[in-house]
């Protein structure tokens, strides 16, 4: 399968040429091993009903595409050029004027031209030229139009799953032309002949039919949730009971099932219990709608909704007054721009006001859902929480603003606020490095397999680059963040750049600094390493 | 003169040829990009090598081995490691030093008969080149180890909980 | 290979129009008939994009947030970059339009002694595209002085502003001068910055290569090749009060400056340059972040086929049970 080869003699001699330059048309991907992810399974995409269901995979020659496969590929884009303005006019007016060409995390990681945004955007551009435009139909190459093939097909698949739709190319963009835009509606087309990579169609179909990425079961998340419960007992000598699927619950609490499986994400689900139930919330979990994020945004918006609706499903199942999400970014980035339009209106629900201060959260009066940052950051302003900064003493902190969170809803203000009531130690990454011009993690949109390790790598490389700044300069050696994807996949990253930065969401700090009632002297934090002066004498 | 101080005059062009050596086994329109561009968060790989070489320079004049020379080799291969580039292409830029020194240099290493001082110098080059490999193969070895971590992480708590069970039964 | 085409093909209108007036003594064409195509082909054409891309809808409210989203009441909000009002849409529309604000953002910070920051002027291509289009407008409006009698004193004040220079007689208008400056650049960097030129097509070079030579003979016309003034106004104004007429004597540079300007406008609907009119629909930049507040409505919404807790229910009820996990059926 590993298709290394290894030089000739006389290409090392060479080694210091320059690679020919040709027109970025007539250079074919070249597919190179560690970027990109295996293909998706024949059962999980028949789990979903898509298309194409086979086994297959990126390095085989037969792709094993249905024969009209160009059909599918052109009728799909009229399609969503009539579905979607953003697509039609994205494929119109860009004047290719360079000014997001640098501003990719992948082409600064990696330095492979067609991940310039604006190139990646005409792989698919050239195309509708082609197609759909009388210049490209009668002028060809020299408008910049060119015939659909299946090398062109492989390559679009290649440079669309190393594109992690974090908008930064968005922002700079004078028209606002956004990549992630384009790369979600080429991985619709994508996805209509099957083509998806076997990271995200398994938690797709995981999610559909077990109602969570990771595929645990109705007892695993309570065991899970269950063992969490135990080592926080072990900690703070309190007992905690959560609920499950709870009816007449005032508030349904959903989160990536990330934090509710493998390190660091658990820690900061543990944060969340501490939280609830010092707060005393009348809350429930549910194993139905446990899952916050959702894969199937990284195939088509239909399958996205599919997902989602499981949300207001369950709240309107369990009679809930309003939702509360915990840490995530592209799970926040649909319920701010997409959750309502598909599945709303949610008017059975009660506009969100917080049990405990009262305040009335305008801003989610429509989809009734709450960011947990926007909750708790309300909550300490009202001096509801008593904290112990102290017990993150060990750490120096810095903040990393996720792409969706930062680009799709723009939530920087209240992270900030929170870390510093719960942290003393606090310092910020360069100014173009974080809040909205914050650089992607390079794993997002599906992209945190392992197979992908080097993709992952290079397209951290910004973000890494801007955590040793403050590593070395600081001694920063935590990164907070609110994002499931980024516990998964930044610590990675850190091990590979910048060794001896961690990584945690902003809640497993809280719950460390928490002051929880008839709580018994901690002497180790939510990982069990020892606090600060404590150390030697943790509990055996 | 003798060499190192013909190098430390010349440090500037040197350098500069040096760093246009390496930045030309990328792409035209991104070796344009890693060379123009100057803010090190804008521009990690091209301000990276940037610094990398000039660290690494300074390390060859010296008179002792020095402890420096890996860090700053690893800054460099660390990055090249991942961009797709076989371990030749990934460490060959230490040898392009010795082209860039020759060919800078030639009239002053013909006029002052430096072909000694040259080998000595081309000696440490050709052990920075071997300790590049090492770099290499480390920054490889991490990575995966990385992967298998990630694994290992994933399912952390299922073992956790495998063994809490089997300790149970045992009681 | 596409500026090579693209120089081409503008050298190959000016060539015409040299047929034009010369041998084949086609002044009524370039003169009348085209500028009327050029007309209709403009109006509709740019109606017709506009018009289809209206008939896409705009099924999700996405727009790229770039400030603090309004949240709770003591958080400031950033009204601007990340509207939740029409007011604030309206603001930050303007600022785009007017002021390219995106492009705007490109600073970067550089290190000093490996410690100190500082803030690195990036803006070249910002300062480029504002001095072209700023200058392409007021020349624009400038013209108007040919379609229009009498001139009224907006105008006036216009060309007293562009003039203020006050050299030569007739005076420079610096609007002129800068419109040809910017574009020059904004064509140099296409050569000049090799990612640039890596994306740059035949579609790029073209428009450039066009405004510069309507520039070029603009100012040729004005202050070295003089023209009859009088007489171009006398045929513009035919044109517009549909009584068309060719007076004598113009000049082959008025022709060939009116024939880039008519391939300029004839040519805008079918390319790029419609970025003019999309910039105003692009719903990453005209919607305001309020998704949450307000129900977004998608016309094509469709129900689809979901895993009903029932179906789930089914699937897990034993364990579910044995959990002590409420169940709806037991």
């Amino acid at each position: 399968m590993a298709n290394i080869k290894l030089p000739k003699p006389e290409e090392l001699s060479k080694i210091d040429h320059k690679p020919p330059q040709k027109r970025w048309m007539d250079t074919p991907a070249e597919f190179k091993q560690g970027m990109y992810c295996y293909g998706a399974k024949g059962k999980n995409l028949s789990a979903v009903d898509f298309p194409n269901a086979r086994d297959w995979s990126p390095d085989d020659k037969d792709w094993k595409l249905p024969e009209n496969w160009k059909e599918i590929v052109l009728e799909g884009m009229k399609e969503r050029l009539g579905k979607y303005r953003s697509f039609h006019i994205f494929m119109d007016i860009c004047v290719r004027c360079g000014a997001c060409a640098d501003k990719c995390h992948f082409f600064l990681g990696g330095g492979d031209p067609k991940n310039m945004p604006v190139l990646r955007a005409e792989l698919l551009r050239s195309i509708y030229r082609k197609y759909f435009t009388a210049s490209g139909k009668m002028l060809g190459k020299v408008a910049g139009a060119r015939e659909l093939t299946e090398d062109v097909l492989k390559e679009l698949w290649y440079y669309y799953y190393q594109c992690t739709e974090c908008r930064r190319c968005s922002l700079f963009c004078p028209y606002g032309i956004d990549q992630a835009e384009i790369t979600m509606i080429g991985r619709e087309l994508l996805n209509l002949l099957g083509l998806n990579t076997d990271w995200i169609s398994g938690p797709v179909a995981n999610c559909y039919m077990k109602g969570n990425h990771l595929g645990l079961e109705p007892h695993a998340i309570k065991n899970n949730i269950d063992f969490m419960v135990d080592d926080i007992e072990t900690i703070t000598g309190i007992k905690i009971e959560p609920s499950f699927n709870r009816k007449g619950a005032e508030i349904l609490f959903v989160t990536p099932s990330g934090d509710l499986f493998g390190d660091p994400g658990i820690y900061t689900c543990m944060g969340y219990l501490m939280l609830f139930h010092e707060l005393g919330l009348d809350y429930t979990w549910s194993t139905y709608a446990s899952e916050g994020g959702n894969f199937g945004f990284f195939t088509s918006m239909e399958m996205a909704k599919r997902l989602n609706s499981k949300i207001y499903a369950e709240a309107k199942r369990l009679g809930v007054k309003w939702i509360l999400g915990g840490e995530c970014g592209h799970m926040w980035r649909i319920i701010n721009q997409y959750m309502d339009t598909w599945n709303g209106p949610a008017d059975f629900l009660e506009e969100p006001v917080s049990p405990i201060t009262g305040t009335r959260f305008e801003n989610a009066k429509a989809t009734k859902m709450v960011h947990i940052i926007e909750f708790v950051a309300d909550l300490i302003k009202h001096g509801k929480l008593k904290f112990d900064p102290g017990r993150n003493d060990q750490f120096k902190v810095t903040f990393h603003d996720s792409c969706n969170t930062a680009r799709g809803m723009g939530i920087f203000e209240e992270p900030r606020y929170i870390i510093k009531n719960v942290c003393n130690n606090f310092y910020e990454m360069p100014e173009n490095t974080i809040r909205e011009r914050t650089f992607c993690c390079g794993s997002g949109s599906g992209l945190n397999a392992g197979e992908n390790m080097e993709l992952r790598m290079r397209g951290g490389l910004p973000r890494a680059n801007a955590v040793r700044y403050v590593h070395e300069r600081h001694g920063v050696n935590l990164l907070a963040n609110v994002c499931a994807i980024d516990r998964a996949a930044l610590p990675a990253l850190m091990d590979y750049w910048v060794p001896g930065v961690k990584v945690a969401g902003v809640h497993e700090l809280l719950g460390n600094a928490l002051i929880m009632k008839g709580e018994k002297e901690r002497t180790t934090d939510l990982r069990g390493d020892a606090l600060p002066g404590k150390e030697g004498n943790e509990d055996a | 003169m003798n060499l190192i101080n013909l190098l430390s005059s010349k440090k500037s062009a040197i350098l500069k040829r040096w760093f246009d050596e390496i930045v030309s086994t990328y792409p035209d329109a991104t070796s344009s990009f890693l060379k123009t561009q100057d803010d090190p968060f804008a521009n990690p790989v091209g301000q990276t090598i940037l610094h990398g070489i000039d660290g690494l320079f300074d390390e060859l004049l010296k008179d002792t081995d020095s402890n420096e020379m890996p860090s700053f080799l690893d800054n460099i291969i660390r990055i090249r490691a991942v961009q797709g580039f076989t371990p030749s292409q990934s460490t060959a830029f230490t040898i392009f030093l010795k082209k860039v020194i020759r060919e800078e240099l030639k009239d002053e290493i013909k006029e002052d008969q430096l072909y000694n001082d040259l080998a000595a110098l081309e000696a440490r080059i050709d052990k920075m080149a071997l300790l590049s490999f090492d770099i290499y193969m480390k920054c490889r070895e991490t990575l995966y180890e990385i992967k298998a971590n990630e694994v290992k992480n994933m399912t952390f708590n299922l073992l956790r909980r495998a063994n809490m069970l089997s300790e149970v039964q045992e009681e | 290979m596409g500026a090579i085409v693209a120089f081409i093909a503008v050298i190959i209108l000016v060539l015409i129009v040299l047929a034009g007036t010369g041998a084949a003594n086609l002044h009524f064409l370039l003169g009348v008939i085209i500028p009327y195509l050029t007309f209709v082909t403009f109006t509709i054409g740019v109606a017709y994009r506009v018009v289809k891309w209206g008939r896409s809808p705009v099924p999700f409210r996405i727009p790229t947030t770039a400030g603090q989203q309004k949240s709770l009441s003591w958080i400031k909000d950033s009204k601007l970059d990340n509207p939740s009002t029409t007011t604030g849409v309206i603001g930050r529309m303007g600022l785009e339009v007017l002021l390219f604000r995106s492009l705007f953002r490109n600073t970067s910070s550089k290190l000093y002694n490996g410690s100190i920051f500082a803030h690195k002027w990036e803006k070249w291509l910002w300062m480029g595209s504002l001095a072209f289009h700023w200058s392409f407008l007021i020349v624009l409006i400038r013209h108007f002085r040919l379609f229009m009698a009498p001139v009224p004193s907006l105008l006036h004040l216009i060309e007293a502003f562009d003039g203020f220079l006050q050299i030569g007689s007739p005076g420079i208008f610096v609007s002129g001068i800068i419109l040809l400056g910017a574009v020059s650049y904004l064509l140099f960097r296409r050569f000049y910055i090799p990612q640039v030129r890596y994306i740059s097509l035949t579609s790029d070079y073209f428009p450039l290569f066009l405004i510069i030579g309507i520039a070029l003979s603009g100012i040729l016309m004005r202050y070295f090749i003089k023209v009859d003034v009088v007489s171009a106004k006398e045929l513009i104004m035919g044109l517009l009060t549909f009584k068309p007429i060719i007076p004598k004597g113009i000049g082959v540079i008025f022709y060939i400056h009116l024939f880039l300007v008519c391939a300029l406008f004839a040519y805008f609907p079918f390319s790029k340059l419609m970025h003019m009119a999309g910039v105003f629909l692009s719903p990453t930049r005209n919607l305001a972040n309020n998704s949450r507040m307000k129900r977004h409505v998608n016309p094509w919404n469709y129900p689809v086929k979901v895993h009903t807790y029932e179906e789930y229910e089914e699937d897990f009820r034993g364990k579910m049970k044995t959990a002590k996990i409420p169940v709806e059926k037991e």
